[in-house]
């Protein structure tokens, strides 16, 4: 039999950025014993490329700010389907957790005052985005690797996890490779967190790594979780849409937070007429207000103005950006502009120094002197594993998740800066739960060896199909995958393309099951590519069988065939669950908000001071 | 379409060959997307290392036409049209397989380094004029190629003495925070191996984050470690006012 390593841990966590590091340190902080599994080198997680900033109502630019108000936008962002206990919890704990990243040596950007300063973004009543210019990720990645490493927790870095083990109902442990040399390794555990990002891989254009293949979301999948708001894809306004190599790298929503100006071929500013009723009252009217607005915002003031349309939430301004180019008025390489050459040269090389360094060394354009040309990337799912708000343990005991694999917090659309924060609130959250579910338990679960041997098999199978000449390249039917998300399963749906993709879906499950491997298994990515093709297959079903049941248009999900939005679907999360080798979907009802957190619907706050 | 001609190492553990594929170009194209290229249509088991693809991971560190580069910010238009682009794993580090080798030892050094020490009564009050250069230091995306090209790491091997520029941007950091009260000061002199570097700024050269390593961050702890051991009069006022106390290497860091 094949040989394999093995680890015993009472926690293991598997993903390493912000959520992943955050759950290892304050699991080790519990006293039980942790491993952290990275897919890549530690401190290379996604994480590192979030940008704009972290949320929390820390109320040192705009000290109306409060954890309610937090609570509220969050929500309506979501339009109302987020899971409101994991949306309050966030809320609430979000400025302890930013001033502890503080403690543990992060560098915030300051006000005049000597506190951390704070951006406007989208969806968010007032300045709340800690940042550090427009690499804020990179910061809170590398504070949490460096606190981490004196934690005592055991990294495995170039790791990747194929098999979560079960011991009846409870989790067991998992299994997974070395990218280094192909070796197998088992992970004896009594809980397993998952930390593992998201699915963008799935789209063609995407704002996402390599990574992000869906891991987490297939493995809780097959180990019997439910995951939640599927349907929910979002595609960030702003990626780079040329050149054709770079095509999806995110452009920071901080450049609209300092005053960036979107404009179609015409010189038209067009979010003014795409803003939505409910909430055209909180922006800007005139082009002037919006200049007042940003020049009171670059002084430090305080105005009556209100934003700038841009600063709408992203579903909105992406679904603009597509309309915009769809209906011909576009860039030349099929984007729109964006504009933030108007302001001083030195300052936006400050505050967007990524964005300048990028936009000038791989596309050949000074943003301080020219726009830059952006449309909608594939960025994040709000959906995700279904997990109890507080302790973040899904419906398997013993398995938690947290950060992006996990649904309910941001609902039907996420606001930008809620990312970062929510990665530190329920990271930790995690991280606590994982270690108080290990305290308690009686036994130690199992590992059977018959589980072992599958997940050997599984790995060793696409060597062994490899050699026949009815192998498929799976870069090639990673291409076929992309083609049918982007052409069925894109920003706009409609239910006979739905139908249409679900059914090339079950066509490329089969032709995945040929997928074959060349080689050794010494860091071989054609044959992690044959694994990671499984997991985003999963994914991409998911996705687009809840698009299907959902017959309405909310948040990120948009109809052709059902524009509006309707009450009676807003009442219910679709989850899908495995049973035998189908995907099952259901309707839940959400979780009824308690009165006093309703009323804060109730009463309107002034859009700004 | 314009073909690029790619001289790629190919093997495992230093045994390998170059190996010419050619790659068609795309307009604005980057050398990491020829590397796809070869991975996607060639030869599947091609070890790269990547993620972001936008110059803010530090992943595909790798020496393109002997140039120590990330290639994912490499232009290929910035190559003569037809000309041979040769690619070679970045070469202090141990091989692994094709464009990849064993950074390990790098996290190993970071371990020993004292991590952030804040006085406990801090009011967490401090200005942008006080974390300017620190944010630059911060900026350090780990993608080793200071560590790469640095000599004492490069030609002499003396990863068994000196941290190399990476992690004394990493100490300077540290060091130069506001609120940090931590004495590094004779970690960097014995372990850390400050003094093998002579200040020839290859490593601020290649940095694709342009921090100023030698200037900024290497040259002012030099002189931080001559006040506090070679400084006569520097040694009489702190033995007359006493000085900060330096935690040992493995000391936790207070919550």
């Amino acid at each position: 039999m094949t040989n394999y390593e093995t680890h015993e841990h009472d926690v293991i966590v598997v993903g390493a950025g912000g959520a992943g590091l955050r759950a290892a340190i304050e699991a080790s902080a519990q006293g039980v014993n942790v491993g952290l599994i990275c897919k890549s080198l530690l401190g290379k997680a996604h994480t590192v490329m979030a940008e704009g900033g972290v949320a929390a109502a820390l109320a040192n630019v705009d000290s109306q700010d409060t954890w309610q108000t937090h609570f509220r936008d969050t929500m309506m962002g979501g339009k109302m389907l987020n899971n409101w206990r994991m949306a309050q919890l966030h809320a609430q704990e979000a400025p302890e957790r930013v001033r502890e990243l503080e403690r543990w040596g992060a560098v915030f950007d300051r006000t005049k005052n000597g506190t951390i300063l704070q951006r406007a973004f989208g969806g968010h009543t007032w300045k709340r985005l800690c940042h550090v210019g427009d690499r804020t990720g990179l910061e809170m990645i590398r504070t949490l690797q460096d606190r981490g490493v004196h934690q005592g927790f055991k990294v495995y870095m170039e790791c990747t996890i194929t098999q979560l083990f079960k011991d009846g109902d409870r989790i067991a442990g998992a299994f997974g490779y070395y990218r280094e040399d192909g070796r197998y390794v088992v992970f004896k555990a009594k809980a397993v967190v998952l930390a593992t990002g998201g699915v963008g891989k799935c789209y063609l254009v995407t704002s996402n790594s390599w990574e992000y293949t869906a891991d987490g979301h297939a493995l809780a999948y097959d180990a019997g979780a439910d995951l939640i708001d599927m349907e929910f894809m979002q595609f960030h306004p702003t990626g780079m849409v040329w050149p054709p190599g770079v095509r999806g790298i995110l452009v920071t929503e901080g450049v609209r937070g300092e005053g960036g100006r979107l404009t179609n071929n015409k010189g038209e500013r067009f979010m003014f007429k795409y803003l939505p009723e409910a909430t055209k009252n909180d922006f800007a009217a005139t082009t002037e207000e919006a200049e007042k607005w940003v020049t009171a915002t670059l002084a430090g003031q305080q105005t009556d103005a209100r934003r700038p349309p841009e600063l709408s939430t992203r579903d909105n301004v992406a679904r603009a950006i597509y309309t915009e180019v769809k209906e011909g008025r576009g860039s030349p390489h099929g984007g729109v502009f964006l504009d933030i050459s108007y302001q001083d040269a030195e300052r936006v090389k400050k505050k967007l120094p990524s964005m300048y360094h990028q936009f000038k060394d791989l596309a050949d354009v000074d943003i301080t002197k020219q726009p830059m040309e952006v449309g909608p990337t594939a960025h994040y799912i709000m959906g995700g594993v279904r997990v109890d708000a507080d302790t973040q343990e899904s419906r398997v005991p013993g398995l938690f998740a947290c950060g992006e694999v996990s649904g309910g917090m941001h609902g039907a659309n996420r606001l930008g800066g809620n990312s970062l924060s929510d990665l530190i609130v329920f990271g930790r959250r995690a991280g606590l739960g994982a270690a108080e579910y290990v305290k308690a338990l009686k036994s130690t679960p199992a590992v059977s060896e018959d589980a072992i041997k599958d997940a050997i098999a599984e790995m060793e199978l696409p060597f062994k199909i490899g050699q026949s000449n009815e192998a498929k390249n799976p870069y090639d039917l990673h291409k076929q995958l992309n083609s049918i998300m982007g052409t069925y399963v894109g920003i706009f749906r409609e239910e006979g393309d739905l139908k249409t993709g679900i059914e090339k879906l079950q066509d490329l499950k089969e032709q995945v099951k040929k997928a074959g491997a060349k080689g050794s298994k010494a860091y071989n990515p054609g044959w992690h590519m044959c694994r990671d093709l499984r997991n985003l297959l999963v994914a991409s079903e998911a996705i687009a069988r809840s698009a299907l049941s959902r017959k309405e248009s909310r948040g990120a999900h948009s109809r052709i065939d059902y524009e509006s939005t309707d009450p009676e679907q807003g009442k219910a999360n679709t989850s899908v669950f495995k049973s035998g080798d189908e995907m099952k979907l259901e309707k839940t009802p959400l979780p009824e908000m308690p009165s006093e957190l309703k009323e804060l619907f109730a009463k309107k706050e002034p859009a700004h001071a | 379409m314009p073909e690029a001609i790619m001289k790629v190492f190919r093997g495992e553990k230093d045994s390998g060959e170059f190996k010419t594929y050619k790659v068609p170009i795309e307009e604005g194209m980057v050398v990491l997307d020829a590397i796809h290229y070869i991975q996607q249509n060639f030869d599947s088991s091609f070890a790269v290392r990547w993620n972001c693809k936008a110059a803010k991971c530090g992943s595909c560190s790798a020496e393109v036409n002997g140039m120590p580069s990330l290639m994912c910010k490499t232009r290929m238009d910035k190559f003569e049209a037809g000309s041979e682009i040769t690619v070679l794993p970045i070469k202090t580090f141990p091989h692994v397989k094709d464009l990849v080798t064993d950074v390990s030892w790098n996290y190993e050094v970071n371990k020993k380094i004292t991590p952030f020490s804040p006085a406990e009564n801090a009011n967490w009050i401090f200005y942008q004029e006080d974390i300017d250069r620190v944010q630059e230091f911060r900026k350090c995306i780990e993608c080793f190629l200071c560590q790469n090209v640095c000599h004492v790491l490069r030609d002499h091997d003396r990863k068994d003495a000196f941290m190399g520029p990476r992690f004394l941007v990493r100490v300077a950091g540290l060091e130069m925070h506001p609120l940090d009260r931590a004495n590094r000061m004779k970690y960097l002199k014995d372990e850390g191996g400050i003094g093998f570097c002579n200040i020839t700024k290859c490593c601020t050269e290649v940095c694709p984050e342009d921090i100023h390593i030698t200037d900024n961050a290497i040259i002012p702890l030099k002189e931080r470690v001559v006040d506090e051991f070679y400084d006569p009069i520097a040694r009489f006022f702190r033995n007359l006012f006493g000085r900060k106390e330096a935690p040992t290497p493995a000391e936790k860091p207070g919550t």
